[in-house]
């Protein structure tokens, strides 16, 4: 087992010092590239490892994403730049543990409808404090952050994250958060603090997604809220995570990858219709992979959704 | 029988829970004490569940005082319950479909505090698949479980907190008669292990097996409490059934 492990880990090192050497090809489409694909595999696994075990669906992406980008939009000029992704990490996890706190007792669909409501909000919030507090809707992002620091920014960021996944995986925590996704009500009566539990790992998540917003944020010279709050992330995360597979850790870049790549193609070629294909997307894989692509490399598969098989007493 | 306090394990007063105008628990008032298995009977509907329900801390009273080994246990969360040494079952059985028989056995020891060494974890678990008959299906995903298995699954689940209290809702209730045997005697096992159950049966040959007392309610309220072969003959029980559930199951 550890030998395994062990020899994983010398892997996935391996991976990684690969995946640094891309911006030493000196190609600068190729980097833009990759630049999304991390991106969307970071989001996309931040996502799943939330909204996998715990089966709420968030619409929140984009919220944490905003977030981020707009601290470093706000900040980023003034303070040097580990303290300013620091304070975007912390704006970010507090207003998860808020939010979090305030809705994960909701469950399904209203989680649902609140998330993407929340983005909206925060995005007006934003713009009202802009336009009557600060006088400034758009502010130019001039920060010393060349394309490849952002890359390996988020390489690292990456790496962390399939970590930190791996490791709560192992946990008593992501052990409370399947049983959690199994059935909140039998988890409760086996002594889980389930709101404790949910609102722990949608912290971290919500965290991480906001880094990724913060380490984007340089791309962009010039951001504004309906920049830096694009409720599209959103839905294209939540489409990857679920065409990967979100029950497993390693899902959804499954899907990431090639949903980017699809997307990146798409936008360039039908810029206009482009949503409406996105929605088409949806739908087939919703129909065809219910449990993703991670679901077609598993042996066996017990009974997705399990309450199914539930007989009822004569 | 009068109870010592000091044996007592639950103790409910006054308990009152209604859904908009309809009061499924009213004024219910019972102890059990220690080693005891006390039967909750009733017609469908006159609120066993919903009693159990507000024990657990699935829903909160609106009146009354709950008391678990003397603490008043009255609206706290459920998983405060669960770890104060309160373990049940489901009318409908639950278990984790998703997860293979050792996992979910394991959820309801994993969570306990103080949390047990992992050895010691994986030795329980084996005893209580032993326990309840099926040992050797550890690996086996409990979607895959027949109906009697699954029943099995859940009860060594609650058991695997090693709960002070036990609510049975219906454990037996669709076995069929060796089945029943077998689990009736499992119950009896666990009651020499010391464990108090509060068991809702409508099957009464496993009523009159099993319980030390028992008490009966219709529409909410307590209509009768005693030793159970005097419950079960007392003339308002004969009345409250009739046109209900058949007597004996
Ligand atoms: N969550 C709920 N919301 C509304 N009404 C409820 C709820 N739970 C129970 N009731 C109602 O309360 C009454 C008591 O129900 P309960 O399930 O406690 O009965 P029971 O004694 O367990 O019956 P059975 O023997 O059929 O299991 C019923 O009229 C039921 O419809
Ligand atoms: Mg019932």
């Amino acid at each position: 087992m550890s030998a395994r492990v062990a020899g994983f880990g010398f892997l996935a090192l391996a991976a990684i010092a690969l995946l640094a050497l891309v911006p030493r090809l000196g190609n600068a489409y190729y980097l833009a590239l990759a630049i999304s694909l991390l991106q969307y595999t970071v989001l996309a696994t931040a996502w799943g490892m939330f909204s996998g075990p715990t089966r709420y669906v968030s619409l929140a992406t984009t919220a944490f994403f905003g977030v981020g980008a707009y601290t470093v939009a706000v900040l980023g000029e003034i303070l040097p730049w580990p303290l300013v992704l620091l304070i975007a990490a912390a704006l970010g996890a507090v207003v998860a543990a808020i939010v979090g706190l305030s809705t994960l007792r909701l469950s399904g669909v209203y989680f649902v409808i609140f998330t993407f409501g929340l983005t909206e909000l925060i995005r007006q919030l934003v713009v009202w404090f802009e336009v009557n507090k600060s006088r400034v809707l758009g502010r130019y992002v001039f920060v010393d952050i060349t394309q490849a620091d952002i890359y390996w920014q988020l390489l690292g960021l990456a790496a962390a994250v399939f970590l930190l996944g791996w490791l709560i995986a192992r946990s008593r925590l992501g052990f409370a958060l399947r049983v959690i996704g199994e059935d909140e009500t039998v988890a409760k009566h086996c002594g889980i603090n389930t709101t404790f539990a949910k609102v722990a790992l949608f912290t971290i998540s919500a965290t991480v997604m906001t880094l990724v917003g913060a380490i984007m944020a340089p791309r962009w010279t010039y951001i504004e809220p309906s920049i830096a709050f694009n409720s599209m992330i959103s839905f294209q995360v939540l489409i990857m995570a679920l065409l990967g597979g979100a029950h497993r850790l390693w899902g959804p870049v499954l899907g990431a990858v090639p949903l980017t790549l699809l997307f990146e193609l798409l936008s360039a070629r039908f810029p206009n219709t482009f949503t409406i294909i996105l929605g088409c997307i949806f739908l087939l894989i919703v129909y065809m992979l219910p449990r993703g692509v991670a679901g077609l490399f598993e042996k066996r598969s017990t009974t997705p959704g399990g309450k199914t098989t539930q007989r009822v007493a004569a | 029988m009068s109870q010592d306090t000091a044996t007592r394990v639950l103790e409910v007063e006054g308990l009152r829970r209604a859904f908009g105008g309809l009061v499924a628990v009213n004024d219910l008032g019972f102890a059990v004490g220690q080693g005891e298995i006390m039967g909750l009977l009733g017609p469908n509907g006159s609120g066993k569940t919903t009693a159990l329900n507000l024990i657990s801390g699935v829903l909160h009273p609106d009146a009354g005082a709950i008391r678990l080994m003397g603490r008043n246990i009255a609206g706290l969360a459920s998983y405060r319950i669960a770890r104060l040494g309160l373990a049940r079952t489901f009318q409908l059985v639950r278990v984790l479909d998703g997860m293979d028989c050792r996992e979910n056995i394991k959820a309801g020891l994993a969570f306990q505090k103080p949390h047990l060494p992992a050895a010691e974890a994986e030795d329980r678990i084996d005893a209580l698949l032993d326990r309840v008959g099926l040992a050797g299906h550890d690996r086996r995903p409990a979607a895959d479980l027949t109906y009697i298995d699954r029943k099995r699954l859940e009860l060594a689940r609650a058991l695997a907190a090693k709960p002070q209290l036990l609510l049975l809702d219906e454990w037996l209730a669709g076995l069929n008669p060796s089945e029943l045997t077998i689990g009736i005697e499992l119950i009896r096992s666990l009651k020499a292990d010391g464990i108090t159950i509060v068991l809702v049966e409508h099957v009464m040959s496993a009523v009159r097996a099993l319980c030390d007392r028992c008490i009966v309610m219709s529409s909410g309220r307590k209509i009768a409490e005693g030793a159970t072969a005097d419950v079960l003959s007392d003339a308002a029980v004969v009345k409250a059934y009739l046109g209900g559930v058949a007597a004996d199951a």
